[in-house]
């Protein structure tokens, strides 16, 4: 049927791989179930008005045909004027490697004018040739190199699996071929590894910051940081909600709404909890981590109470959700906005601690305290002013984190831990030494994950840090000087 | 100053350097102490004296320089707090640090020179010599009568000397005392002096004072510290006339 | 006496011993370990592979030398770190050894550099995450998910018959009375008087000689053991060991038990564990489940805020100060008013 040529032969086989081909067996005639559910008659393609659906049986594929029309498929639409549906085409052929396609694809490369269309056809005729037995050895070698020039797993499959009783100039090509490709594909795995750590790091750097700042002025361990993240991911989920209901065109823009709102929400509720808590505890920082803890187990609560302790489902505007590949990088769009959003923010607190008054007083207090309040510095107003823009921050990682991980009352528990780690490895006072600590974290997650898997990858990492105080018992970039206890 | 190394001194400072983040706190600070010496330093704030007691007594690591204890015996710039305590070292600090929470006496008797080990501490008891000389501390420092209240209760001055009863208790060879008349009354500061002089009929002391009138009542030898080293050295008199010591810390 | 109280009970008394340690060590030495619920579980789960292999023959799949879920998880011998643990002396050892090994080695990497305050307390937070997440592993050999648990004899005696239970219960009073008397005998001895120099003036108390890090590893040690002898008689009464116990979130709760009873009084923190715990049982059995987390929190909040020294501590404040005013008072009757002796020396001035 395939060499047929018919136009109607396409729609036929597309229907025979969907399961829409019937079979009449009463009159022993095919059938094709269109989209729209009507019945025509396979061979002219006319609306069949006189058969029911009852009476047909649907026409059963096995391995061997499903094969042999994929590759039917393929050399029909090799030639379709649809640049894309040429290109999915050779992909088909590429992997059936029918033999029978080979005509089809010497016409489709004579002819083809796009260069990434050209290049996966050529592929496919490497490939055809390769499952061909009776295609020559320089074709065999020819072939080979094509192949190992494209450099995937499927590349690797295909020459690992030569047949055993090719000649052995072939199977050396392809040995030479299996390990450049694995050479390349461990570069691919290493870089692929390194962007997942950095988005893993970029993800901790934006959770860890707001609490690297509140330690580095404060010296005050926030305990419910972590909840500050969560209430962030929930006023993301309660601005879709209103979006949704008031104004379902404004859904792509929902997360530039939630960022202000989330920094806002957040930063408020920080400084009441400064105002009203913490305020009472300074010189006790373990009592603070006390006090803290309780308001973290309140603030879960209350959320609990309010929303229910399921899984809230808050959704991604249209330019964050896909992937596009890169090399042989998949990179979603969702972690390379986050990992560009981190950046932003970073850039936009170093910006407050450099250039604003704010930013000054603050520097200010974390070197000393008592010199600062005695040149006049308001040091409870910064305190209260620098818990707010910690937990705001705090807040804005939540919006964030709603992107790529559940919306639950438990959200910022899974992360504190993590945070903890990245401030005790940075160090405080320096907000460098948190993103240092952020990305090396992130990436020796990503890289321990393949060799010890991601639990005994996790407390690898919390050993390593326990031995790496050690050596810096007060971080990466700790103050030094004499107003530092010892 | 290399040449003046002899290995009589008690304490040996040569060539010290500190600095913070860029900041030089030492700048190639050398001096010497000789054993039954008590030597007053001065100098305007940050001219480095606390940094140059936290060298000695290893709060703080030197960056370069050697400091050498007890007729060059020790290089105290290997060892830590602990060990340099034992060696002989006490130390005051410029605000007083007693510990609030124990009474005057536990307070002495935890200085008391005794073993320190976790072994010795737990089954620890109090031997009749020991008792006296704690009655014999609490007279000289005259808080028998407060012997029994925590050391939290008392008065600003009442801690400065506490905390100069528990230098006295640990028996060291040499004390380093940190502004120790800081927030007297004159007449409280003319008895701590008339104390340091007592003391130092056995001891070596250095002690770092602002207070002009207390370190001219001492009567010693006087090193100006400034900028992280040494800026005049001598009699008080001849220290105080000195043109560069008037510009920088005593003024016109 | 009903069952169920009793066993009860006996949760409350093991919960008060772990109290005693980790007042011991945060009361007396400022250490704040938000993982002494790893030591507590060490000592269970010690306790715990005891009660496992006393099991023998009788789990659901018969096996006599592998416990229920390693024949479920398909393990072919037992692990060599079971080797053992079907001799009781053997476990009672264990139950002091591997918490206090642990202890040992992290106190000892801690406390040498010198990590001390919020760094301190959050690495122990750490270390009892990581162990979490490494009990919650099916082939780390401790049961995973479910732990230990369906146990049926100890030293031949039904676990679950009232009479045991009753001896497990008085074990767990005497061992509460014994940790007492140790802290105590640890605290009134010149070694207790280190521990609170160090824990008000840890750089002083270095520059009088003391070398710091060796008494904070010792009591540190020490207050771990007493934590795994609690944890080991938590688990036959309870009659269950899981991961669960290693959660940073226990460890932190049985550090609120010490600070509502009055840390720096062994009475306040063996109290605080009692009234905690009852209070807690009492809430979360009724209809005001939900709301018991709203109340552990606002404990959290309320007792650092109201009550820093806690139940015993604010009574025993409470209580001096009423003794010196009447002390004051019986003087000031007694005596004419005349310059105490001290009034003439010159450095008996008003306090600042």
């Amino acid at each position: 049927m395939a060499t047929s040529g018919n136009p109607l032969a396409v729609d036929v086989i597309n229907a025979l791989q969907e399961g829409r081909l019937l079979f009449n067996p009463a009159d022993k005639k095919v059938y094709v179930r269109t989209a729209a559910g009507t019945i025509n008659d396979a061979a002219t393609g006319t609306p069949a008005a006189d058969v029911k659906a009852g009476d047909l049986q649907t026409v059963r594929l096995n391995n061997r045909v499903r094969r042999g029309i994929d590759a039917a498929v393929g050399a029909l639409t090799l030639l379709s004027p649809d640049a894309g549906k040429r290109m999915d085409a050779a992909k088909a052929v590429f992997k059936s490697r029918e033999a029978g396609a080979l005509k089809a694809l010497d016409v489709a490369i004579a002819k083809e004018t796009e260069p990434r269309v050209k290049r996966a056809l050529v592929d496919a005729r490497a490939a055809v040739i390769l499952n061909t037995p009776t295609a020559s050895k320089e074709e065999n070698l020819e072939a080979i190199s094509v192949i190992r020039e494209r450099g995937d797993q499927e590349a690797r499959s295909l020459l690992t699996n030569l047949s055993a009783d090719s000649h052995d100039d072939i199977k050396r090509a392809a040995a030479a071929g299996v390990a450049s490709i694995d050479a390349s594909l461990q570069l691919w795995s290493a870089a692929q590894n390194m962007w997942y750590g950095l988005s893993l790091g970029s993800v901790l750097l934006l959770a860890a910051i707001g609490l690297a700042i509140t330690f580095g002025v404060m010296g005050v361990i926030n305990m419910a940081h972590g909840e500050m993240v969560m209430i962030g991911a929930y006023v993301t989920f309660a601005v879709q909600e209103v979006i949704r209901a008031y104004n379902p065109a404004l859904f792509d823009i929902s997360l530039v709404i939630a960022v202000p709102l989330a920094f806002l929400v957040t930063g408020c509720f920080g400084i009441l909890i400064e105002r009203t808590v913490i305020r009472f505890l300074y010189g006790r920082p373990l009592e603070t981590l006390l006090a803290t803890w309780g308001l973290s187990l309140i603030i879960q609560q209350a959320v609990r109470t309010a929303y229910g302790s399921s899984n809230k489902d808050v959704g991604s505007p249209s330019w964050m959700s896909g992937a596009f590949e890169l090399g042989g990088l998949t990179i979603t769009y969702n972690r390379l906005w986050i990992v560009c959003f981190t950046m932003f923010v970073f850039v936009a607190l170093l910006g407050v601690l450099r250039l604003t008054r704010l930013g000054l007083e603050m520097r200010a207090v974390t070197q000393n305290r008592t010199m600062a309040a005695s040149m006049g510095i308001a040091t409870a107003r910064i305190d209260a002013l620098t818990f707010g823009l910690g937990s705001g921050v705090a807040g804005i990682a939540g919006v964030a984190l709603s992107q790529i991980d559940n919306v639950s009352p438990n959200l910022g528990q899974s992360y504190i831990i993590d945070s903890f780690m990245v401030v005790v490895f940075g160090g405080v006072g320096n907000l460098w030494g948190t993103l240092v600590g952020a990305f090396t974290l992130g990436i020796a997650n990503k890289f321990l994950e393949p060799y010890a898997g991601a639990v005994l990858g996790k407390i690898a990492i919390l050993v390593l840090i326990i031995l790496f105080i050690q050596k810096r018992p007060r971080g990466l970039f700790a103050l030094k000087g004499r107003s530092v206890e010892a | 100053m290399a040449d003046q190394k002899t290995t009589s001194a008690m304490l040996y400072i040569n060539g010290v350097s500190v600095s913070f983040d860029g900041f030089r706190a030492l700048n190639n600070l050398s001096f010497s102490v000789e054993p039954g010496e008590m030597r007053a330093i001065i100098g305007p704030n940050g001219a480095g004296k606390t940094t140059m007691m936290d060298g000695v007594t290893g709060k703080t690591r030197p960056d370069t320089g050697e400091v050498v204890f007890d007729g060059g015996v020790h290089d105290l710039t290997s060892l830590d707090e602990t060990q340099i305590a034992e060696l002989g070292i006490g130390r005051k600090f410029q605000k007083p640090t007693v510990f609030d929470m124990h009474t005057v006496d536990d307070n002495l008797r935890l200085a008391l020179k005794a073993d320190r080990r976790t072994r010795g501490t737990l089954f620890w008891k109090d031997s009749s010599e020991e008792r006296d000389r704690l009655d014999i501390i609490l007279k000289t420092i005259r808080l028998t009568p407060s012997r029994a209240a925590v050391a939290g209760s008392l008065s600003h001055g009442q801690k400065q000397w506490l905390e100069i009863g528990m230098l006295l208790a640990q028996e060291p060879k040499l004390m380093l005392i940190d502004e120790p008349v800081a927030g007297m009354t004159d007449a409280e500061t003319k008895q701590t002096a008339d104390l340091l002089r007592e003391i130092n009929r056995d001891r070596t002391i250095v002690v770092v004072e602002h207070d002009m009138t207390f370190v001219r009542d001492l009567g010693v030898r006087v090193i100006c510290l400034h900028e992280g080293s040494v800026l005049a050295e001598g009699t008080i008199d001849q220290v105080s006339e000195n043109e560069r010591v008037v510009e920088v810390y005593l003024g016109r | 006496m009903p069952v169920y109280l009793v066993a009860l009970w006996g949760k409350y008394v093991c919960y008060a011993l772990l109290a005693l340690s980790i007042d011991l060590i945060w009361g007396y030495c400022g250490i704040l370990s938000l993982g002494h619920g790893a030591f507590f579980a060490l000592g269970g789960y010690a306790m715990g592979m005891y009660l496992m292999r006393q099991i023998g023959s009788r789990g659901v799949y018969g096996n006599p030398i592998l416990p229920d879920f390693m024949v479920f998880l398909n393990y072919k011998a037992l692990p060599w770190y079971w080797y053992g643990f079907d001799h009781f002396w053997f476990a009672a050892i264990m139950i002091l050894l591997a918490p206090g090994l642990l202890a040992f080695c992290f106190g000892w990497l801690a406390f040498r550099s010198r990590v001390t305050g919020v760094y301190l307390s959050i690495i122990t937070q750490a270390m009892t995450y990581a162990l979490l997440l490494a009990f919650f592993r099916n082939d780390f050999g401790f049961g995973g998910n479910n732990g230990l648990t369906d146990f049926k004899d100890i030293l031949g005696f039904n676990v679950q018959a009232q009479g045991t239970r009753l001896v497990l219960f008085s074990v767990s009073c005497i061992a509460l009375a014994l940790g007492f008397f140790i802290c105590r005998a640890v605290i009134t001895s010149k070694f207790g008087k280190v521990l609170v120099a160090i824990r008000d003036a840890e750089s002083r108390t270095r520059f009088l000689g003391y070398r710091v890090e060796n008494y904070k590893l010792f009591v540190f040690v020490l207050s771990a053991c007493m934590a795994g002898v609690a944890g080991a008689l938590y688990v036959p009464q309870v009659g269950i060991i899981n991961p669960g116990e290693f959660a940073p979130a226990s460890s932190i709760e049985a550090v609120i038990w010490v600070a509502v009873g009055g840390r720096g009084t062994l009475t306040g923190a063996a109290l605080g564990a009692l009234v905690v715990n009852y209070g807690k049982t009492y809430f979360t059995s009724g209809f005001l489940a939900p709301y018991w987390l709203f109340l552990l929190g606002a404990l959290f909040v309320a007792v650092t805020q109201l009550l820093p020294r806690g139940i015993v501590g604010t009574w025993r404040y409470y209580m001096s100060k009423r003794r010196e005013q009447q002390a004051a008072d019986d003087a000031e009757a007694a005596v004419p008013p005349a310059p105490p002796p001290s009034a003439t020396s010159l450095l008996a001035r008003p306090a600042e």
